[in-house]
Parts: structure tokens; sequence; C-alpha cells
């Protein structure tokens, strides 16, 4: 199974007593887009967090592109510069202009030549519409250009996989769109998004396959339509009664 | 038609008629007072004694009730009774305040200027009541070099200024240049300064005569004390600080042990320690300058402190930016230099200022060992028989040169606060 991006095996964590993970199986093949939704406290975020090693998996095995996780420092330093993550608190570099924020990591992680990482960021920052903020600092943004800023400092990086981490959790109502906006232009441009949100018609246009978590556990796991058209267990049932 | 005048009640009818009365009566009380201070006139002296004493007190607690006029329509009466007027209580700490200040302005400007003497050269030429500026005019080469030989001193004011101006290299760099004016600071100019100090104040090559640590002393020893001290306490105390949040247990406990230790003695003790106990870990032929010795224990000993500091600003940094930084493939040290420190760094300014000024207050201690700064010159000068008598005058003189050099890095600090300001 080469051709598989993101394969997760077995994969359990525990925070202390508490099994937040409990033998995942996960795979995500290359420009596959998948929502993971779930109530709150099911491990969502900690699955996503697990596939850049935010989070450390204490049993069972994950393999971003060929590279398996471990306490390998240099490994896991090439996985992260491949595997761009978009928080909800945004997580901008607050001392730094908006350019600086996309540029700092290509310049000194990736050793791209000043020049042609600023070159790189304005197109990024363009993408998302944000260009005329490039010299402003973070905290004279909205939520909403701040988020798009997070997501075009994530892809100066030029990652392979995208993770979104509840990315309009955070945000004013008014504000959500233009955050989705950007990430549906994202997933039509061919990433490979892995996105945990509870915005369903997000998930209704751009995902290829919906998943469901519930108390650590994958529940379900169906392409879009059937997910939402034709739910198999009882939980997702509920869930989906619940937010739509 | 007249509106009825009530004094107990001031209000904005006839807002003059109060307004003037009042000022009389504050006015009165301030008169009194500035007379009996200033010219020792007592105006009042055919009232009763304590009548007369606490006169201007009531009349001023009169003329202030009897301006405290709500919404008078003139903003700076409106500003003052806002202020320090809302209440008879306040009103009484006020005029306390005022008298207490032009009471002690005639004793204080008597005795620094008026009755002071500067004039002559020996202690026979202080005559008036005053302080005896004499004493440390004649005594002022010593306070500021020490024992450092008078021929020799234009080697201290070289290297001090050659010093200071290397210091403002930072206000001009071009643009190429700017990415190394933090190396500059941190590595080049700490090493500039110590070659200086070593060949031009030290001397002994280059056909300049040996000048040993025990003769240094004065103000130019508390400055160089002060300055390797900071120079050094600060990274050191950076490093300590991560050494405590790290996940390498081993590195972390070394951190705690040292922190704790140094942070559980006091520096006079650690002092001694350093001239002392020191040497005898150190093999025979090992020669090491007490001064050398004094800026490492000193140094060591602050770097705690600043430690403690910085941490506190490391834990006020939310997770969000170290998840940041590693999702964008930044290893330890690259998080650090680019995002955590910079903005740790900037939220401790006051608290690494506060140390810092603790630290240059702390260098009279360096006596124990025999080293004699500003403070240190002046106890051997106020024992000099020659002199006896005028230690006022030097605790005085030190207290202001301390004083000029606190505040001056208070100042400082606060200005790279706002440079360094962003909201968040």
């Amino acid at each position: 199974m080469s051709e598989q991006i993101i394969e997760m095996n077995e994969v359990n964590k525990w925070f202390d007593d508490f099994h937040v993970l409990k033998d995942i199986n996960l795979t995500v093949a290359p420009k596959q887009k998948i929502v993971v939704c779930g109530p709150s406290g099911s491990g969502k975020s900690t699955l996503i967090r697990c596939i850049n090693r935010l989070e450390v998996h204490q049993k069972g095995k994950i393999v971003v592109d060929g590279i398996e996780l471990s306490e390998d420092t240099k490994n896991i330093e090439q996985i992260r510069a491949e595997v761009g993550m978009v928080f909800q608190q945004f997580n901008l570099f607050p001392h730094l202009s908006i350019l600086d924020n996309c540029t700092l990591a290509p310049i000194w992680v990736k050793k791209t030549p000043k020049k042609k990482a600023e070159e790189l960021a304005l197109r990024e920052l363009e993408k998302v519409q944000i260009q005329d903020q490039a010299k402003k600092f973070p905290g004279q943004l909205s939520g909403g250009q701040q988020q798009r800023a997070a997501i075009a400092r994530a892809l100066c990086m030029r990652p392979k996989i995208m993770l979104f981490d509840e990315p309009t959790s955070a945000l004013d109502p008014e504000m959500i769109k233009e955050v989705l906006d950007a990430m549906v232009n994202l997933a039509k441009a061919g990433m490979t998004m892995i996105v945990v949100t509870h915005e369903m018609g997000f998930a209704k246009e751009v995902a290829d396959e919906v998943i469901f978590m519930d108390e650590g556990m994958i529940v379900e796991r169906a392409n879009t339509k059937e997910f939402f058209a034709n739910p198999k267990s009882d939980r997702t049932k509920v869930f989906l009664s619940q937010i739509l | 038609m007249m509106n009825k005048l009530n004094f107990l009640k001031p209000d904005r009818k006839n807002l003059n008629t109060y307004l003037y009365s009042g000022s009389f009566l504050f006015f009165i009380a301030i008169f009194d007072v500035f007379l009996s201070s200033f010219f020792k006139i007592n105006i009042t002296s055919f009232l009763p004694n304590l009548v007369s004493f606490l006169l201007p007190l009531i009349l001023g607690i009169l003329g202030l009730h009897l301006i405290r006029i709500e919404f008078s329509g003139i903003k700076n009466l409106d500003l003052l009774n806002k202020n320090i007027n809302t209440n008879n209580f306040n009103a009484t700490l006020t005029l306390i305040i005022i008298f207490a200040i032009i009471k002690s302005i005639a004793p204080v400007t008597s005795w620094f200027f008026i009755d002071a003497n500067i004039a002559g050269d020996t202690k026979e030429a202080c005559t008036g009541s005053g302080a005896c500026w004499t004493y440390i005019k004649i005594w002022l080469r010593r306070f500021i070099y020490g024992m450092y030989p008078n021929e020799l001193q234009w080697r201290i004011n070289i290297s001090f200024i050659l010093l200071i101006a290397l210091a403002f290299v930072g206000y001009f760099p071009s643009e190429k240049l700017r990415k190394f004016l933090t190396l500059y600071y941190v590595a080049i100019y700490p090493i500039i300064a110590f070659i200086l100090i070593y060949y031009l104040i030290s001397g002994g090559t280059f056909g300049l005569v040996w000048v040993e640590t025990g003769a240094w002393g004065g103000l130019s020893l508390t400055f160089i004390v002060s300055f390797f001290c900071l120079i050094f306490c600060f990274p050191v105390g950076m490093f300590l600080a991560l050494g405590r949040r790290s996940q390498l247990p081993t590195v972390r406990y070394i951190s705690v042990g040292f922190i704790e230790f140094w942070r559980g003695v006091p520096l006079i003790t650690v002092l001694f320690m350093s001239s002392v106990m020191f040497p005898m870990f150190l093999p025979e032929d090992f020669f090491m300058d007490k001064l050398v010795r004094v800026i490492i224990a000193i140094s060591l000993f602050e770097a705690a402190y600043v430690a403690e500091v910085i941490r506190g600003g490391l834990q006020a940094l939310p997770r969000g930016q170290y998840d940041a930084a590693k999702s964008l493939g930044m290893g330890y040290w690259k998080m650090h230099i680019f995002v955590i420190l910079p903005q740790a760094l900037k939220l401790v300014i006051p608290g690494i200022a506060n140390t810092f000024l603790a630290l240059v207050k702390d260098t009279p201690l360096i006596f124990v060992v025999g080293l004699l700064e500003l403070v240190g010159m002046l106890n051997l000068a106020k024992t000099n028989p020659e002199w006896l008598g005028f230690a006022m005058e030097g605790y005085v003189f030190a207290a202001i040169i301390f004083w000029i050099i606190c505040y001056a890095m208070s100042k400082y600090s606060y200005n790279l606060e706002l440079k360094y300001k962003t909201d968040r």
C-alpha cells in the first residue's frame, strides 16, 4: 500500500489514565480530502496532532509519506516540514509581520533565499487575498484575516499534506466564510487535506470521505454522500441530527 | 438679587465668592508656613502656641473646603478637586504633604548649597554648618579611579570613551550589517571590552606599566564589575531558564540544582567563598585574579535570578506558539531563537531591569574581598585621620551617583519596552 500518504495502524494514546485514541486505523491517499467530525472530547484533535507528532502516540505505527514517526528527531522535523497545520487559535507569531511569519520557516528550515521566500509568501498571501496586509502585524488583523494568513504561512512550506484543527471555531460568524473559501480553493487545487470541523456545509462541498469519531474510536468512515444520506451507526445518526 | 451664601456647602451659585475666599485662606496658610520655614518669622506669634502651630492647617482645610465646588465648570479646578481635594481627609493629607515639602526645602538647600563649602584644600576650609564639598572635591580622583596611579588614569578614560563609542555602533548600521547586530552585542562587543580593559587598563604589555587589580577602584571599578556581570549573567541565565524547562532530565536537574543553590546563598557568602575557598580547589601554580573571580561569582549568582525571571516569560507564552513553530518544521533551537525567546524576553524586560538594578547596587559588597569600588573608597576616605567626620557628604554623593546610574538604566529599559511593544 505504498500509494497511501498517511497510514495509521492500531494507534493508541493515553493522557495519563485517559485513553484518548483507541486502536485507530486510518489510511489517506494523496489528494484525498477527509473531514473528521464528532462530539468534543472524542479525540479528533489528538488524532490529527499525532500525524505531525505534536502529540506522541504510545502504541501502534504511523507512517507519513513513507517515513515512520519515531523518537528520531531528524525524521520528525522532516515530516513536519512536509505537513502543514492550521490551528483553531491561528497561532501566528505576534512579534513578526505577516510577511515575516510566512518567510521565517522557508528561510531557516528549508534554506530558501530570502528574496525567493518573500516572492513565494506574497504569492500565497495573494491566493488568500491578504497580500495588502503583508507588512502589518498579526494583532492588527481581524480573526478571519489572521486565519487566512496562518493558512498562507503553512502553504509557504510547500507541504504535501494540510491538517486543519477546527480552523473556524474561534471566528466570528461573518468571518467563517472567507476562511472556508480559502480552504475550498486549496482543496480544488488538489491538496491532501484532513480537516477537523463542525462545518458540515464545507464537508459536503469538498470532502471525499467523512470520518465520525466518538470516545477515541473511529465509529464510521464513509464517502461524503453516503455519510450524510445513509449513516450506518446510531451514534452517527444522533450526532448528525444534533448539528444539522 | 444676591444669592444666599452657605459656607458649609459651596456650590456653583456665588462661584467667585467661594473661589476667592477659599484661595485667599489657602494662600495665607501656605504663606505662613513659607515665612516660618525660610525666614523664621511667625506671623501668628500673638496666638497661643498650639493654635499658632495648627493655624496654617486649619486655614488650609477651610480654604480647600470652600473651593471644593462640584462641577464648577473650570477645568483645572475640577481636576484639582477630583484628584487631591475630594474630601476633608484628602485635603488634610494634601496640606500636610505641601507643608512637609516647604519645610524641608529650606534645611536641604542650606545644607547642600547655602551653608556648604567647596573652596580650599583642607578640612579647615569647611567652616559653614552645611556640607563640606571640599572633601568630595579633594577625594574625587580616588572616588573615580581608586588607587590607580594618577599619571596613568588616561588609560581608564580612553578605554571607557572607546567602550561607550562602540556601544553606539548599533545606531548606524547599514541594512546589510543589521543582521549581525545581535551577534555584535552578544559576542563581539564583550570580547572587545575585555581586550580593552585587559591591555589598556591592566597593562603589562605594549610598554604600558602593569597596574594590579587591587589598585583599581572607585566608580570606574563599579562600572567594570557591573558591566561584565550584566553581560555574562544574561546569557547564562537564559540557558539556565531553557535548561530548567528542558525535556532532558539531566539538563533539567542540573539547571534546577544550580539555580536553587545560588539563590539560596547570600551574595556576601559567595564573594567570601570566591576569595577564600575557591583558590583551595585550584592547582598550586594556577592563579586567577581576584577581580576575575569576583566577576564570575557575581555573574553566576545573578544568573540564577535572571533565569527565574526569564522562565516566567517562557511560561507566559501560550502553548500554541510552540505548536505553530514545531508544525513548521523548526527544531528546538530555531524555535527558541526565532519564536519563543524574542517574545519571552520582551515580556520580562521589567523583571530583567529589576535584577540588573539590584546587581549594580550589590557591587559595593565586593569590599569583602578587598576590592574598593565607589562606596568602598568612601569608607576608606572617611576613616582618613585628616578628613574625619564627613561620612554624610560621602554617602550623599554615592547615593546621587547610584541614583543617576539606576535611573538611567530604568529609563532605558522603559524605552526598550515601548520599542518592542506589539499587541497580540
